[in-house]
């Protein structure tokens, strides 16, 4: 059987001003869209009506997403706590004819109350590169890659919210890289009743990369 | 921002602020943008909207026109309701403006369609 293949978003419109406020769509990015086709059947047949993408960045995986899953069946939105990716986010989506709702805010803090169990695609590829600590917390591009201890400071933050804010069947993507300990971020996702399996791997330079996926147990379903 | 975005905002997050629900539009340039009506959308996402804050927010930017007050019954079999409701939802965009806390009346600004919810530390 031929599975469904999907176009990269153009990327073309991304100037060498904006790569130096916004983290350009990078061999992370890429794994993660081919992450995203590789489940694309199982995503198209869950029918997700909310999909949200965490730190979007330049909006390249949001907009592949849309385009994949179709702009009338679902709403995408993206949040970063960068202005300018925000900004770009958008633009990216129109550069590819899609419509995209941005938010800037800190992972997904302003829709807290109103989208607790609401969630069916969440995606996030986090600053998950060993840091200082001091390096964590700021706002510009180095937000998009600066993790502090072990890559896990931003990802430790989000973890813990996700099972408020995922639907029943909801499903999060994250992208990792081996020094994040992808065995300990499953044991903790499973004291939350979800299972994680691992949809993609491939070494990029010196950088082990994992795309992760949960879901909640079936008894939870 | 469409108004569908709005629908979702809180500013509870805020210390000592509780409900932070829903946040008033002070708006300076609002856009009609044609987005392709999918009833099929519409009826799964109603149960999701609150129906009173999005007839305040589409009144506030000037497109109350045409919506009833509450959603009707069997909303599904009626395509001018969601039509009204699509229009409301996916069509009208605030591109310019703020968005005000109903509690603590901090200002969150709207640029370029995008509004900023960004707190400060010492504000969370």
């Amino acid at each position: 059987m031929l599975t469904s293949t999907f176009e990269t978003p153009d990327i073309s419109h991304i100037t060498t001003s904006d790569a130096n406020y916004v983290y350009e769509p990078a061999e992370d990015s890429f794994l993660f869209l081919d992450a995203l086709q590789s489940d694309y059947e199982e995503l198209k047949k869950s029918k997700p009506n909310i999909c949200l993408e965490v730190g979007c960045g330049s909006g390249v995986c949001i907009t592949f997403l849309a385009k994949m899953l179709g702009q009338q069946a679902a709403v995408y939105w993206c949040t970063d706590i960068n202005p300018h990716a925000v900004c770009l986010a958008k633009k990216t989506a129109q550069q590819n004819g899609i419509v995209l709702e941005a938010v800037q805010t800190d992972l997904m803090q302003c829709f807290e109350a109103r989208l607790a169990g609401e969630i069916d695609v969440l995606l996030f590829n986090p600053p998950y590169v060993v840091t200082p600590s001091e390096e964590v917390g700021g706002n510009g591009i180095e937000a998009s890659w600066a993790g502090g201890l072990h890559g896990r400071e931003v990802i430790d933050r989000f973890l813990p919210i996700v099972p408020k804010f995922l639907s029943k069947s909801g499903v999060l993507y994250l992208v990792v890289v081996k020094e994040n300990k992808p065995e300990e971020i499953g044991e903790i996702m499973a004291s939350h009743n979800f299972e994680m399996t691992t949809v993609l791997t491939r070494r990029s330079g010196p950088e082990l990369l994992s795309v992760l996926k949960f879901r909640r147990k079936l008894t939870d379903r | 921002m469409k108004l569908l975005t709005h629908n979702f905002l809180t500013s509870n997050i805020i210390k000592g602020v509780t409900k932070g629900y829903p946040l008033q539009i002070m708006a300076e340039k609002v856009d009609v943008k044609e987005v392709e009506f999918n009833p099929d959308f519409v009826t799964k996402m109603l149960p999701k909207i609150d129906w009173s804050a999005l007839i305040k927010a589409a009144k506030d930017v000037g497109h109350g026109d045409g919506l009833p007050e509450a959603v009707i019954e069997n909303p599904e079999s009626n395509e001018e309701f969601l039509k009204a409701a699509h229009n409301a939802l996916m069509q009208v965009e605030v591109i310019e403006g703020k968005l005000v806390c109903p509690e603590s009346q901090r200002e969150f600004p709207i640029n370029n369609g995008i509004p900023n919810m960004l707190l400060n530390e010492d504000e969370v």
